[in-house]
């Protein structure tokens, strides 16, 4: 049963999808129905992994390798730590409030966009499950396709550019990522003779510095325009913008966590020299990201867009604690990644709430809806904090320990990202105010409904989420702990060799035994 | 006595096309169906033949011209499967002809007789005739409307330009018998191999080498044949006949030209580059090999291809010009001269006929029914007709390359090869032009799915059609899950090569 778990999981949406497509395409409410059982299943599924889950145990659990590919040394290779766990009940838990917020929203094709909903799961559920580099590609590529015809088709006016945009941007990222892939199955049968694509084998693979630069380059492009950090961001508010609500909660709370998490589980693994060269770049790029996104969120006039520059911000504050390479830092990365998947999440949801009411999301429209939706205001205000970070919310304790961990790392950055959070409390306040303060100034909000049961149901879950892991994280953080100092423990085995690179005599002692890391250290990496 | 039993397929489908024709002559003539299920039929049984019969050779004395290896039956099944699912979408294209109903199909086997001599030819004179029978019936096919302008015009560019191609081959094959004194493959690629290790070796100021010890000539004769062979793959800059060819001719035809007579070309190339003048790869020689020289075609091949495609509004000149370059793609399979560079060219094509033969499908029926060929024609037809809009989506995504599809698992397979051979510019160069490629592709699928239009035709395929459709999704699909069997089969081929 252990071994099967995961396959269950990932498949199941395409169960879902043979079921809907038995339903006859009029019957809308049985289409919509048997998607939300399949989700809701999904999610059942994976919440059954945190029982099994051993949270001492350091390593992969709930393997499963059959060789699918032979003549490439291909495996179906399935496996998570606790890492994945995470994210994977996230998209799971997200993909299934999602699917309950579309019943209205969707007003056409209904078949086709339960589909896309489902073989997205399936895509998203396999790149945090894969260990194999090839199968890890195959599902990155998967996903392009439901999230094309989720913007593109059921997206707003300037769909079709924001559709194409996405996959655009997204493949040229992932082309290298392919030729990468290729030489390091290459060179790992130049070394061991033996060709194969599987992570755990390519882990620890002593590569030479030079090679380790390109191929460190060659995948982080393609995680670094998903995440998407600052230059490479452009896309990102388009398929927003442009995305159907569903589409946009899924894009911000899973897509953007594959890049970080592709960083986590494949670059800094497998080229831990490069990691150390890396860092002065990444953590410069997630420092303008933060202060970049939240200035141009302030001057959005478009709530949407305004929510989709802030996630560029908070993408910083993730990248930037994962650079740090320390365990709060690279803790409350990984904890950031699921609170900006439940509170921007939240936030789509609450602007497509209102959306699906007035069909515009401009801030101007709006004025005064405090009195008109008491309740709505309410679920906002809550969100929004948690998005800013205050005390008590999640958002907080992710963006804390982010900032403990830069601050060790580096002071300055530590200083130049706080400001992001300043700004962030002026550019969500000032359109809360705007949005919600004052009277009612334009005659077409008075008759504005409050939130329906449904809606409710919606985001009570993400409010629940949100104070409880505000209040008390710690569950999450223990369960977080050994994967990351496993990660950390890989890539400290390059550190002696960019030391060595570059003159540096080690004096500050590091936070993990170093002796562990000399053991695994291979040789001849010369 | 020469054993002439590997080649029984082949004779077996020959009888048969004169079977189809004669049964023209004494059927009512009132329908095309016993014409055509008869040659599906004689399709089907030549591919069991070619598999019964196989791994012999014929013989003439010690050397080999006509030999049934792994590596001639892996291509033999494409090209049947291309022949097949040809004749399976022409049901409704030779129905609304009037003249010359049965003699469709009867030329259509000829072809394929003669594509499947070339790929298992092993003698300069069988590989050039297996060449001139299968372009010859082609010229006719490609001509066949012939009250419609556009097909008589394609069918009179396809016979010059074909008939220049083959003169310039035959030149240029002239030429290398005149070098060697002989005209076996195996031979030629002893002597050459012995002339070059004895003589040719003679490092420059640059400490490479060059043909000093081979002489100008024989770079000519290369240039020939390169030239010849890469026009029948319409490889750039011998592209120039394709899209307007491929816009005039029949649609089924077009299918079969763009699959079966591409794998025979390139089965051609193969046994003349990677086999016969092996000694003369990137291995040995950097600099003036014919390595680089096809290097810089496929590369100039893929980016024209994909380019030009792009402004294309007519479905069949963009699907031209992206098969113009998937060529350009698979080229780099063969410049890899290796186990791997061999077997993944015999995979890419495989996946392609699959993913091309069922685009040209649709394309063929569309045109049926509505009468219209241009891209933004196709607006609406998720809604009219779900299925056909999804199986195009797949066709199109399979070309693109877009993984879980057979089109991303022959990408892969021809993107290992040239790394492992060392051309990783090329793969990088391939895989940015494959996201040029997406850009169109996906316009397809955009406007099918995401332009309303108050398009009302439902398309419905007839039982051969629709058994086309199937099949071609099926491989799509199937190939791209499980490739794996096929993958086997494909590196099979490669043991009929000295790498």
């Amino acid at each position: 049963m252990d071994n099967m778990i995961l396959t269950i999981i990932t498949f199941l949406p395409v169960l879902g999808v043979l079921a809907i497509l038995l339903i006859p395409k009029e019957q809308v409410v049985s289409i919509r129905h048997t998607t939300l059982f399949f989700t809701l299943v999904t999610f059942v599924a994976s919440l059954c992994l945190i029982f099994r889950f051993d949270p001492v145990a350091t390593g992969m659990q709930f393997e499963v390798n059959i060789p699918w590919i032979e003549q490439f040394g291909i495996g179906y290779h399935l496996g998570i730590d606790s890492i994945s766990l995470l994210l994977i009940l996230l998209t799971t838990f997200l993909t299934a409030i999602a699917t309950l917020s579309t019943f209205k929203a969707v007003e056409h094709s209904h078949r086709g966009f339960y589909i896309s909903i489902l073989l997205l799961e399936t895509g998203m559920l396999g790149v945090f499950a894969a260990l194999d580099l090839f199968m890890f590609y195959v599902f990155w590529e998967i996903m392009l396709v439901p999230m094309y015809f989720l913007i593109g088709i059921w997206g707003g006016t300037r769909r079709i550019y924001a559709a194409i945009k996405f996959v655009l941007f997204t493949m040229i990222g992932s082309l290298l990522m392919l030729v990468a892939i290729l030489v390091i199955y290459f060179q790992y049968h130049g070394l061991n003779g033996e060709f194969t694509t599987d992570l755990i084998k390519l882990t620890g693979m002593p590569l030479a510095r030079d090679m380790q630069m390109w191929l460190f380059a060659a995948f982080g492009l393609a995680f670094i325009i998903k995440v998407p950090m600052w230059p490479f961001h452009t896309w990102l508010p388009d398929a927003h913008v442009e995305a159907p609500t569903a589409g946009s909660v899924i894009l911000a709370g899973v897509l953007l966590k594959m890049g970080v998490y592709g960083f986590l589980r494949f670059c800094l693994p497998m080229f831990p020299i490069a990691t150390f060269e890396f860092i002065p770049i990444i953590s410069i790029l997630a420092v303008i990201g933060i202060i970049y996104g939240a200035l141009v969120a302030m001057v959005q006039k478009d709530i949407k867009s305004l929510v989709a520059f802030s996630s560029v911000s908070h993408m910083g504050f993730i990248m930037l604690g994962m650079m740090t390479l320390n365990l709060q830092g690279m803790q409350g990365s990984i904890l950031q990644m699921i609170n900006h998947g439940i509170s921007t999440g939240a936030l789509f949801l609450l602007v497509g709430m209102i959306y699906e009411r007035r069909h515009t999301r401009m801030i101007s429209e709006y004025g005064g809806l405090a009195s008109q939706m008491p309740v709505y205001s309410t679920f906002f205000m809550i969100v929004l904090l948690s998005s800013i970070g205050v005390p008590g919310t999640n958002g907080f304790v992710g963006e804390f320990l982010i900032l403990l961990g830069a601050w060790k790392f580096n002071a300055v950055y530590a200083i130049l990202a706080a400001t992001g959070v300043v700004f962030a409390a002026c550019y969500m306040l000032w359109m809360y105010q705007r949005v919600f303060y004052g009277k009612v100034t334009n005659p077409a909000n008075q008759t504005l409904t409050d939130m329906s049961l449904r809606e409710k149901i919606v985001l009570v879950p993400l409010i629940i989420l949100i104070f409880w892991i505000g209040v008390y994280p710690k569950p999450l953080l223990n369960l977080l702990e050994p994967s990351v100092k496993a990660v950390m423990a890989q890539v400290e085995v390059g550190r002696a060799e960019y030391n060595a690179y570059h003159g540096i005599v080690e004096s500050v002692a590091s936070e993990i035994e170093l002796s562990d890391a000399e053991n695994v250290k291979p040789e001849g990496t010369e | 006595m020469i054993n002439i039993t590997p080649l029984i397929p082949e004779l077996f489908l020959l009888v048969m096309a004169i079977v189809v024709l004669m049964l023209d002559l004494f059927s009512s003539r009132r329908t095309v169906v016993v014409p055509a299920y008869v040659s599906m039929a004689a399709v089907i049984i030549t591919g069991f033949l070619v598999f019964k019969f196989g791994g012999d050779a014929v013989r003439w004395g010690s050397n080999a011209i006509f030999v049934a290896d792994s590596f001639s039956q892996f291509f033999k099944v494409i090209i049947l499967g291309a022949a097949f699912l040809a004749i399976g979408s022409s049901f409704g294209t030779a129905d609304r002809m009037t003249h010359h109903r049965g003699e469709f199909f009867a030329l259509l086997l000829f072809s394929t007789v003669g594509m499947m001599f070339l790929v298992s030819a092993k003698e300069l004179i069988l590989l050039y005739v297996g060449l001139e029978l299968t372009t010859i019936p082609l010229f006719v096919l490609v001509a066949y409307q012939k009250t419609n302008r556009a097909s008589s015009e394609a069918g009179l560019k396809y016979l010059i330009i074909g008939a220049a191609s083959s003169a310039i081959l035959l030149y240029g094959l002239s030429l290398l018998y005149g070098y060697t004194g002989t005209t076996y493959l195996n031979e030629i690629a002893q002597k050459t191999a012995v002339y070059f290790l004895s003589h040719g070796f003679i490092p420059n100021a640059e400490g490479t080498t060059d043909l000093v010890g081979m002489g100008p000539a024989f770079s000519v004769a290369l240039m020939m044949i390169i030239a010849g062979l890469t026009f029948k793959l319409a490889i750039v800059p011998f592209h120039m006949w394709a899209p307007d060819v491929y816009e005039g001719a029949p649609t089924p035809i077009t299918a079969f030209l763009s699959v079966g007579s591409k794998a025979a070309g390139l089965a051609a190339i193969i046994r003349i580059f990677d086999g016969m003048l092996y000694a003369f790869s990137h291995d040995t020689m950097p600099n003036d090999s014919w390595g680089t020289m096809m290097a810089v075609l496929a590369a100039v091949t893929m980016v024209a291809g994909n380019i030009i495609a792009i402004r294309q509004t007519n479905i069949k000149r963009m699907l031209a010009y992206s098969s113009i370059a998937q060529a350009g793609y698979i080229l780099i399979g063969v410049i890899a001269a290796s186990k791997l560079g061999v077997a993944s060219c015999g995979f890419y094509m495989f996946a392609y006929m699959f993913a091309n033969m069922g685009a040209f499908a649709i394309v063929g029926l569309y045109a049926e029914k509505t009468g219209k060929k241009n891209i933004s024609d196709f607006a609406g037809l998720s809604k009219t007709s779900p299925i056909i809009a999804a199986l195009m989506t797949m066709f199109m995504l399979s070309l693109a390359g877009i993984p879980p599809l057979a089109g991303f698992m022959a990408k892969y397979y021809i993107f290992a090869a040239a790394i492992e051979a060392g051309y990783t510019w090329l793969v990088i160069l391939a895989l940015l032009m494959s996201v040029v490629s997406l850009y169109y592709y996906a316009n397809v699928v955009r406007i099918m799915y995401m332009v309303d239009s108050d398009n009302k035709h439902h398309i419905i395929p007839s039982f051969p059609a629709g058994l086309v459709l199937a099949l071609t999704g099926i491989g799509v699909l199937l190939f791209g899950i499980l490739p794996q069997s096929i993958l086997d089969m494909a590196y099979k081929t490669a043991s009929s090569f000295i790498f």
